[in-house]
């Protein structure tokens, strides 16, 4: 009973690192330009969608199918900010939600029409197989996507903080236009961050997919598990979004196994409205 | 005068046209875009004059869906009598969902939304009282006229046609209205408007309230027309899509752009589907994604708001005229 329940938790840590990092990206366009991307899950998805094709086609696993899609997804953010964002941002709201959100109906379908609805999903000893470390059984696969999402998400929490391009985005973040009097192009930085955060979310995709199921339409339930994993965090926090993803692994994981499998989205959708109704700023975020 | 000229021409060409598409696809089509009509115009309410983009409006078509089917599954009752029920449970969802939502920023209500139709569409699902996964049905027998199920769509046609004109009165109401006043104040500057002393919150959750009511109604009309409700057509999250982008396409925040919207994309669907079968499902939902891009990038205003500007240019009216205009459809 311990060791299984032991497992499970260390099961939803490693699911909430992957949640972590795509939920990163999500926080950082969000605090940088106050823009909220609905598209964010199918992002996720586009990313699964990716390591599956290098699959079948090529025969490669995430080896390949990883960089792959960071780069893929990585682009298609800086195509999506010039193309989109870059003016819908100073529009009204209405067409800020209806711009990102409009993306993603768009992605999800072009998929849908292409693949179909069915589930597909990777074989699963492409990552190695299950192993035994203290009597808790683990999956190669879900311990690389932990393992290398925490890692990520930590090396681009160092990013922003630590180099002088994470100084020049939190500028940018803090005001545009000074910025720009310092001689920094708001444009490249913003484009920058969108790259930084699709291309998190096409490697989430590609670690994911070793072992999720892969649909059109997951992209939102992902999408919907990284705004919980923000609003959780704080909106703008990496730090806040890694504490809050493997929170909310950690909570899904127990909830699926304690209440049943059927009830842990409900059980997420319903921690996520409590904290938008009770604490909009977040579990660390100031008032 | 010459408004209300076009308002007739316009009303004596959707009475008489079910009189001249005479098919059952016409006359079905017809009454599909009424229905649309009803939900986006209802959603027009809050997510155009109120300017809070309602992601999750179909909780509350169905509201009205499982109500009227659950008066007659499990009472035995005409679905007409849960309609008042479906408004009472959709008003006051609304305002459970609302007073906490509607005071932060916009995005966050959106989201509020959509988490919160995700949410009664799994609790429904595994709710065995609604059905579950099967749904409710409705009478396959109807048993006298008050169970408004009939074989042609010509009834429902012209019953759609009256809600709709109802609902398009209340919203006409509601403007004219001091309501009305306080949603543009709102619209145009929440800080400006609460520092003179608008209620803000309270107004835009009046909005919310009388906009989920509405939407309640349409919900329970389709699922009388269609005879059941199961939780993919009464509560799956491309409903409330559709809603909101019939209004975004046709104009949001204008008195007849939902109808406008409904018009071009019902058929639209229709057609697409009848020609392309089960595959043109997800054709039909990448255009609509690309459309709602298209009309957010370029033309946020919607169509009626495009052709009354170029309307006005072309009238050569007074200049303050035209600038108040432009001003009311910028925003």
């Amino acid at each position: 009973m311990t060791f299984t329940l032991v497992q499970v938790i260390v099961g939803g840590l490693l699911l909430g690192a992957v949640y972590a990092l795509f939920s990163s990206g999500l926080t950082l366009v969000w605090g940088m330009m106050n823009v909220v991307n609905f598209a964010h899950g199918d992002f996720v998805m586009l990313g699964m969608y990716v390591a599956f094709v290098v699959y079948t086609l090529l025969g490669g696993g995430p080896l390949i199918g990883a960089p792959l899609a960071t780069l893929l997804l990585a682009t298609l953010g800086v195509i999506v900010y010039f193309a989109l964002i870059r003016d819908i941002m100073k529009g009204p709201m209405l067409a800020q939600i209806l711009g990102t959100f409009g993306l993603a109906l768009l992605l999800r379908y072009s998929v849908f029409w292409w693949f179909g609805a069915n589930f597909l999903s990777l074989p699963e000893n492409l990552v190695g197989g299950t192993f035994d470390i203290f009597g808790i059984r683990l999956q190669a696969s879900r311990l690389l996507a932990g393992v290398v999402a925490l890692l990520v998400t930590l090396g681009l929490h160092l990013l922003l903080t630590r180099t002088t391009l994470g100084s020049r985005m939190l500028a940018v973040a803090e005001d545009a236009t000074a910025a720009q009097l310092m001689g920094i192009r708001p444009d490249s930085m913003q484009a920058i961050a969108w790259a930084i955060a699709a291309g998190a979310t096409g490697l989430a995709g590609a670690l994911i997919a070793t072992f999720f199921y892969i649909v059109p339409t997951v992209g939102e339930t992902l999408g919907i598990v990284a705004f919980v994993t923000v609003s959780l965090g704080g909106f703008g926090s990496v730090p806040g979004a890694l504490v809050a993803g493997l929170l909310i692994g950690v909570i899904e994981s127990l909830s699926g196994y304690l209440i049943g499998a059927v009830y842990k989205d409900i059980v997420v959708y319903t921690l996520f409205l409590g904290f938008l109704w009770f604490r909009p700023q977040g579990l660390m975020g100031k008032t | 005068m010459r408004r209300a000229l076009w308002l007739l021409i316009a009303l004596a060409l959707v009475i008489a046209y079910p009189l001249v598409f005479t098919t059952p696809f016409q006359q079905r089509l017809g009454a599909l875009v009424l229905l649309y009509a009803i939900a986006a115009s209802a959603w027009n309410i809050i997510g155009g004059y109120a300017g809070q983009v309602s992601v999750g409006h179909v909780v509350f078509f169905g509201c009205g869906a499982y109500a009227a089917m659950g008066a007659y599954a499990h009472f035995a009752l005409s679905p007409l009598v849960g309609i008042p029920a479906g408004i009472v449970f959709a008003v006051v969802i609304a305002a459970v969902i609302g007073r906490p939502t509607l005071r932060l920023s916009g995005h966050y209500f959106s989201m509020a939304t959509i988490a919160v139709a995700e949410l009664a569409r799994l609790i429904v699902t595994n709710t065995e009282y609604l059905g579950a996964a099967v749904g409710l049905s409705g009478p396959t027998v109807p048993r006298n006229v008050f169970d408004l199920s009939f074989i042609s769509a010509l009834p429902y046609y012209y019953l759609f046609l009256v809600i709709l004109i109802i609902t398009l009165g209340i919203t006409w109401w509601m403007t004219k209205s001091r309501m009305g006043f306080y949603l543009r104040a709102i619209k145009d500057s929440e800080r400006a408007a609460r520092s003179l002393g608008a209620p803000a919150s309270r107004i835009k959750l009046y909005a919310y309230m009388l906009s989920a009511g509405l939407t309640s109604v349409a919900g329970a009309l389709y699922a009388m027309m269609f005879g059941f409700v199961d939780p993919e057509s009464g509560l799956g999250i491309l409903i409330s899509v559709k809603i909101l982008i019939m209004a975004a396409l046709g104009g949001a925040g204008l008195l007849f752009g939902p109808f406008v919207g409904a018009a071009i994309l019902v058929p639209l669907e229709e057609i697409s589907n009848s020609l392309l079968g089960g595959k043109g499902a997800g054709l039909t939902f990448v255009v609509y994604g690309a459309i709602i891009v298209l009309i957010a990038r370029f033309q946020p205003g919607g169509i009626l708001a495009l052709i009354n500007r170029l309307w006005a240019k072309r009238r050569a009216k007074p200049m303050e005229e035209s600038i108040a205009q432009e001003a009311s459809h910028a925003s």
